[in-house]
Parts: structure tokens; C-alpha cells; sequence
């Protein structure tokens, strides 16, 4: 072999592939301590704090929670973690590609309604172990740690909560003559309210608005109304999507009414998600479904409520992110300590309380901050009654932009609906898949 | 049959015997040590790539595990069985046309222009070429903000007239239209001036003293000789257009009511977006691969002059 022999070289490139793949099942195949990747975690109940380093991953909207969280931690403990903030839009990318890698941090946060695809494509560690070691487990948020839970075993924490729910502006209340103290106590107020809101005839002002074009926001806004009217968005397993219940057509019916009004903010036709907050931010909207992480951010007076649904009611998405120890890290000893102190009762109350958010923990709903802002006890109280949609298909059905479901609310809202049942058909037919 | 392969035979050991001189062989090695630069660029950036998609287009590959083993055909049945996939065929090929033609008579017509004109051609062509210098990406984002029904300098004119940019099927293809002619516009002019320039001075003054118009001048003399410049442009922007993805995922995300989806958005929907499956998203790749390869191949031949050779 003088020169470069071909099939040879070939040979050689395929020989050494083969190795790293045997390489590559041996490592998997080893599983049973606990620092092998991939296995069940059951580790000290305080985890380990060693001085080692950590990595740990979260989308952009959860910036501030994250960075806050991260900062306390690294102050109080040996373990340092370092955190990596990814654009919205490519963190599911970015996540596949390292754990196709094998290259996932040792702590990763995943939007929980993705979490339950995750847990079941074996991205988060079992922690049911430790998990049940916490004493105050009953009282973590339901919704949370129902969405990573897979076969019975548990293997996500809820990382940073953020609900949906009811905001409105109490100047606007006034100009147009509706109590500002008091919310619209079902969907048919809320839809009144915004019309009278709309008849002051103020420029640049509206009764209502919301995201037309983006599946997220409006999976985050609108199931809570039929939830709070007793209704069901889909089945227990997340297979089958029921948006012909009567709750739900009640809720397309008083949003296509309320759309045919001129109420609606007109750029929330076209909203695919980046601005869709913006108007009622500033000023501009009498009242909205609106993610409660940006009470804190909110510089005027608003009132906050539940979300209703059609004949009263209330309910909330509990959305936001969950985060678990990833298939990848071998640290998953100190990894818990994170989590552990992270779920404490100094973490919750004087991390996240203290920023205005929403606590994980109902027995710590009444905390000192809270009592100073009753907004934050309604939220916190409001949490408790929310729910989490399990689906393993939901970004497909619902969160993508040409998701079946966006295809449902804009032929239900903008047009006249006739299509509901088909719509509802092609979701099933996603979420089944 | 067996003379062949005595021949064969015959062939080869007569090369055995004759062993090429050393001179010859040390030129050979500075040969493949020339070109071995640009061939392992060539195997490590492309072939080995499509070798990855053409592969995972043939297994079951989502993008949260990896590789789970050879499932073809199924990506590719998947792939023709999507919802969206004629409606994202159609439509690339509507905005190809679309942006091609456009591109090509406004890129013909501004060269033209430019050349023409003595006095302002410095400043016209300079205004003609400055949104090339912005990214694709840039140039979206900057649109997406004018054309917002929100934020954009013309929200109140729209509120009036109740109309937006990208609010329907149509005003969403041409407002992007529009912003792919204002970036690509003035690059295509560059491409046409260097062909016009290439036209000799002299066939034009000959037209002239034969009194040809100038009708007559442009669609014998001019048309002809731009032929490898048409050429190039056509198929530069054929293909740029059937691989159209950035202003459409900036600037419509596919809506509304998935009017505008192109095939790369479909393929970036499928491994990314809910799906996630990076075996069907690959299946597409090599469908879309085939399909320019085919394509380009005809354009080719059709502008192929039967005079050279």
C-alpha cells in the first residue's frame, strides 16, 4: 500500500466505526451503580456538595428564574454550576443534538409539556428514589411531577412554574365604568367586559387580545376555560383530542363573537407568539389571559383572578418548565444536591418568592412575600386547582406552527367553525401517532 | 468471451511488466498531493454528509435517541403521506417562478439602466447593490418589523384599511416577494452589467449603422450573447428559491393557515418541530436533492448553445 488504497481506507473507517459503537453499548450496557449514566439515582437525601462542577441548560423566557436560582446555589454550596441559557426556537434542536451526542448537561429544563416524550425517549434519570425521600413530597406541585412521571417512577422537578391566568387593567376597568376590584367571574363577563371596554372608543385601545397564531399561547390561555367549566381538552393518556365538547365550543363561540365585535386586538390575527403579550404590557388592553411570570414586570395596576370558563369557574395551565438529572451526567450525586436544595424551603421562599414567583411548593403558598401582595396568594392559591396536559405528540398537535390545532382555532374563531369536527379528527389523529 | 479475457489478461501483465519510471510516479504523488486539499474538503464537508443523510434517510432516526436501525422505505412514505408536503411542492414552485421571473427582468432591466445612463450610474448602482450587503436573515427580521401590523411605521394605515402584509395567503407570498426583489435585486444586476460589458462594443455599432432599432438590437444582439449569463442567473436563483427558508420562517412561520410552507421549512418542521424525526426530515433532503439535480440538469440543457462545441 503505496498510496491511499481505497477500499482499505474504507475498511479502516468502518472497523473504527464499529468500535466506537461497540464502545458505545458496553458504556450502556454497564448501568447498575449510580454514577453509570443512564441508571436509576438513588443517592444521599442531601446529595453530594464536593466542590464539583456542574453544567445546566434552560430556555431564554425562563432567564431571570434560572440565573437567580443558579447565583444562590453557587453562593451557598462547594458544587458550582454553570448555566447555559438557549434561544426558545432551538432548544428542542439543541437538546437532540446532545443527547444524540451523548453530550446532554448534568441538569437540563425541559417546557413540561414536552416532558413527558422526554422522560419516554430516556432523557431524564429515574430519581423516584430521593424524590420520595422528601418530606413535603404531597405538597410539590401535582401538575409538574405528574407530567414526568413514566411507568410510576418520577424523573422530574418542577423547575420554575408559570401559570396563565386572568389579568386586567383597573384604570380601564374605571374609564368604562366596571368594578376594578372585581374579575369577570365567568367567560360571558369576561367577553362583556372587554366589548364595554372596546365601546370607549379610545384610540390605540382594545377590549381584549391574544395570540391567533400561535399554538402556545393559545393552548395556554384557552384550555383552562374549558377546564374551569368541568370540561376535558383531551383523554387521560393525551391520545385523543375532545375540542367538540360543549365546554370547548362555548369557548370558540364566545372568542369568535367577541373577534366578529372588533374587541380583539387586530394584530392578534397574525400573532405567531413574539409580541403577544406586548399590547396589554403596555397599557393598551382592557383585559387578557396573560402568563403570570410577568406580574413582577408589570408597572401598572392590575387585578389577577383564575381563568373562567363558560358559567363560571376557574382554572390555570400549569406551564412553565420542569428539570431533572440527564441520561448523560455521571454526577448525579451532586446533581441532586441541586435539585434537593432547590426544592428547600430557603429556595423557594427566598429565591423565587422573593422575585414575585410562583412557589413550587403548596405549603409554601402563604409565605412571608406573598402576605405582602395578595396577588401572589391568588396565583399561588390558583396553582393548586391548574392542571398539566400529558401528551407525548403535544408539540406536534399544538405548539407547531402548523399545528393542527392552530388550524382549529382559526377556522373556529376567524371563520365560522364548520370544520371543527374534522379539525378535531386530524389532532387525534397527531396526538395518536 | 475468452478472447476478452486474454486480452484482458494480456493488458494487464503487459502493464506489470512495463512499471512506470520513477519520474512518472513522483509527478503522480505531487499530483494527488495537489488536489488532496481540496478533496478532503470535498469527501469531509459534502460526500460524507450525504452519505450521513442519504443513510439516515433509510433508518428510524428520531431526534431525541438517535439511530434505531434501517426501516426503509418508511421515511419515505411518511414523507409523500405528510399533509403538507404537495401544498409545500406546489407552493416553492409557485414562488420560484415568481421570484425567478422577477429577479431576472428586474436584474436585466436595472443593468440595462446602469449602463445607459452616464451621469447618476455611480450613485444608481451603489443604491441598486446596498441591501446585498444585509444577511437574508437581517434582511427579514428588518421586514418582519415593517410589514407588523403592531409595531411597523405603517400600523395605522392598515388598521384603516384592514388589510396587512402577511394577514392572507397572498399578501404573505408577495409581501416576501417583495422583500427577496429588494435584497437579491441589485446582486442580480451585477451578474447581468458583467455580461453586458462582455458584449463587444463593436457588434453594437455595426447594428447601428445597419439601422437596426433598438428593439431590434436588444433581441438579436443583446439576448443572444447574455445567453451564459441568463444562464448562470437563472439557475443561480432557480435554485436559490426552491431552497427558500429563511425570510419565510422569519417573516410568515408557514401561515397563515400553512399557505406559505416551503419544502426546507417542511424538512426544518419535521426533525425540529414536533415531529422530530430526523429519518423523514432526511427522506425529504434526498427527495428535494434529486429533484434540483434534475431540475438543474434541464435547465442546462435548455440554455445549452448548439453552436459551441
Amino acid at each position: 500500500m503505496k498510496i491511499f488504497h481505497r477500499r482499505g481506507g474504507l475498511r479502516s473507517v468502518t472497523v473504527v466505526g464499529l468500535s466506537v459503537a461497540v464502545l458505545a453499548l458496553a458504556a450502556c450496557g454497564s448501568g447498575g451503580s449510580d454514577a453509570a449514566p443512564g441508571a436509576a439515582v438513588s443517592v444521599a437525601a442531601d446529595g453530594t456538595d464536593d466542590g464539583s462542577q456542574l453544567t445546566l441548560w434552560t430556555r431564554a423566557p425562563l432567564e431571570k428564574q434560572a440565573k437567580l436560582l443558579v447565583e444562590a446555589y453557587n453562593k451557598s454550596h462547594k458544587n458550582q454550576v454553570t448555566l447555559t441559557v438557549v434561544p426558545n426556537d432551538d432548544y428542542v434542536a439543541k437538546v437532540g443534538a446532545a443527547a444524540g451526542s451523548k453530550g446532554l448537561p448534568d441538569l437540563f429544563a425541559a417546557d413540561i409539556v414536552y416532558v413527558p416524550n422526554w422522560v419516554k425517549q430516556g432523557l431524564f434519570r429515574d430519581i423516584s428514589a430521593n424524590i420520595d425521600g422528601l418530606g413535603f413530597k404531597d405538597s410539590i406541585n401535582k401538575g409538574h411531577l405528574g407530567a414526568g412521571t413514566v411507568d410510576g417512577k418520577q424523573h422530574v422537578l418542577p423547575f420554575v412554574l408559570d401559570l396563565s391566568m386572568l389579568f386586567w387593567n383597573k384604570a380601564l376597568f374605571k374609564e368604562a365604568g366596571l368594578d376594578p376590584n372585581k374579575a369577570p367571574a365567568t367567560l360571558e363577563e369576561y367577553a362583556a367586559a372587554a366589548k364595554k371596554i372596546q365601546a370607549l372608543g379610545k384610540k390605540d385601545v382594545y377590549g381584549t387580545a391574544t395570540g391567533l397564531n400561535c399554538g402556545g399561547c393559545l393552548v395556554f390561555t384557552w384550555f383552562p376555560s374549558v377546564w374551569a367549566a368541568g370540561g376535558q381538552v383531551m383523554n387521560g393518556d393525551g391520545t385523543q383530542a375532545n375540542f367538540t365538547s360543549d365546554q370547548s365550543k362555548k369557548v370558540f363561540d364566545t372568542w369568535r363573537d367577541l373577534w366578529k365585535s372588533g374587541a380583539v386586538l387586530p394584530s392578534s390575527k397574525d400573532e405567531a407568539g413574539p409580541t403577544w403579550t406586548a399590547g396589554f404590557t403596555e397599557g393598551k388592553v382592557g383585559l387578557m389571559f396573560y402568563p403570570a411570570t410577568l406580574l413582577s414586570s408589570t408597572k401598572f395596576d392590575v387585578g389577577v383572578a383564575g381563568i373562567p370558563g363558560p358559567g363560571g369557574g376557574a382554572s390555570t395551565f400549569v406551564g412553565g418548565d420542569g428539570i431533572g438529572i440527564s441520561k448523560d451526567s455521571k454526577k448525579a450525586a451532586q446533581a441532586w444536591s441541586f435539585l434537593n436544595w432547590m426544592m428547600s424551603e430557603e429556595a423557594q421562599i427566598e429565591v423565587l418568592a422573593k422575585d414575585n414567583d410562583v412557589v413550587s411548593r403548596g405549603d409554601l403558598a402563604n409565605n412571608k412575600y406573598a402576605a405582602k401582595d395578595p396577588r401572589l396568594v391568588t396565583i399561588n392559591e390558583v396553582a393548586g386547582k391548574g392542571q398539566t396536559p400529558v401528551a407525548m405528540n403535544f408539540q406536534q398537535a399544538y405548539n407547531a406552527t402548523n399545528s393542527p390545532w392552530l388550524s382549529l382555532v382559526r377556522d373556529c374563531v376567524l371563520s365560522e367553525g364548520t370544520d371543527l369536527q374534522p379539525n378535531n379528527q386530524q389532532i387525534t389523529s397527531v396526538l395518536s401517532q | 468471451m475468452g478472447v476478452s479475457m486474454m486480452s484482458g489478461r494480456d493488458r494487464r501483465s503487459r502493464r506489470r511488466l512495463s512499471p512506470p519510471s520513477p519520474a512518472r510516479r513522483g509527478e503522480a504523488v505531487k499530483g494527488w498531493l495537489y488536489v488532496s486539499p481540496t478533496a478532503v474538503f470535498v469527501a469531509v464537508l459534502f460526500v460524507v454528509p450525504l452519505l450521513l443523510v442519504v443513510r439516515m434517510s433509510l433508518s428510524r432516526w428520531p431526534l431525541l435517541t438517535g439511530d434505531q436501525g434501517v426501516n426503509a422505505p418508511d421515511n419515505y412514505t411518511k414523507v409523500f403521506n405528510n399533509r403538507f408536503f404537495a401544498d409545500s411542492v406546489v407552493f416553492t414552485l409557485k414562488y420560484t417562478v415568481l421570484a425567478t421571473a422577477l429577479l431576472i427582468a428586474l436584474g436585466l432591466g436595472l443593468a440595462l439602466l446602469v449602463q445607459e445612463s452616464s451621469r447618476w450610474k455611480g450613485l444608481l448602482r451603489a443604491s441598486f447593490l446596498i441591501p446585498s450587503s444585509l444577511g437574508l436573515a437581517s434582511a427579514s427580521l428588518l421586514f418582519y418589523v415593517l410589514y407588523s401590523p403592531f409595531a411597523g411605521p405603517a400600523a395605522d394605515l392598515m388598521e384603516k384599511l384592514g388589510w396587512t402584509f402577511l394577514g392572507s395567503p397572498n399578501a404573505a407570498l408577495f409581501s416576501t416577494v417583495f422583500l427577496i426583489v429588494w435584497r437579491f435585486a441589485g446582486f442580480y444586476m451585477l451578474l447581468m452589467l458583467v455580461g453586458l460589458q462582455g458584449i463587444p462594443a463593436e457588434l453594437y455599432e455595426a447594428a447601428r449603422i445597419d439601422g437596426a432599432s433598438r428593439w431590434q438590437t436588444f433581441r438579436r444582439i443583446t439576448l443572444p450573447l447574455l445567453r451564459p449569463t441568463l444562464a448562470l442567473t437563472t439557475i443561480m436563483c432557480v435554485t436559490g428559491s426552491l431552497l427558500a427558508f429563511e425570510q419565510f420562517y422569519i417573516l410568515t412561520k408557514g401561515g397563515p393557515d400553512n399557505s406559505t410552507i416551503t419544502v426546507v421549512q417542511l424538512i426544518y418542521t419535521m426533525a425540529f418541530q414536533g415531529q422530530n424525526d430526523l429519518g423523514v426530515a432526511a427522506a425529504l433532503s434526498v427527495i428535494a436533492l434529486i429533484a434540483l439535480v434534475v431540475i438543474n440538469a434541464m435547465q442546462l440543457r435548455a440554455f445549452h448553445n448548439p453552436d459551441e462545441k
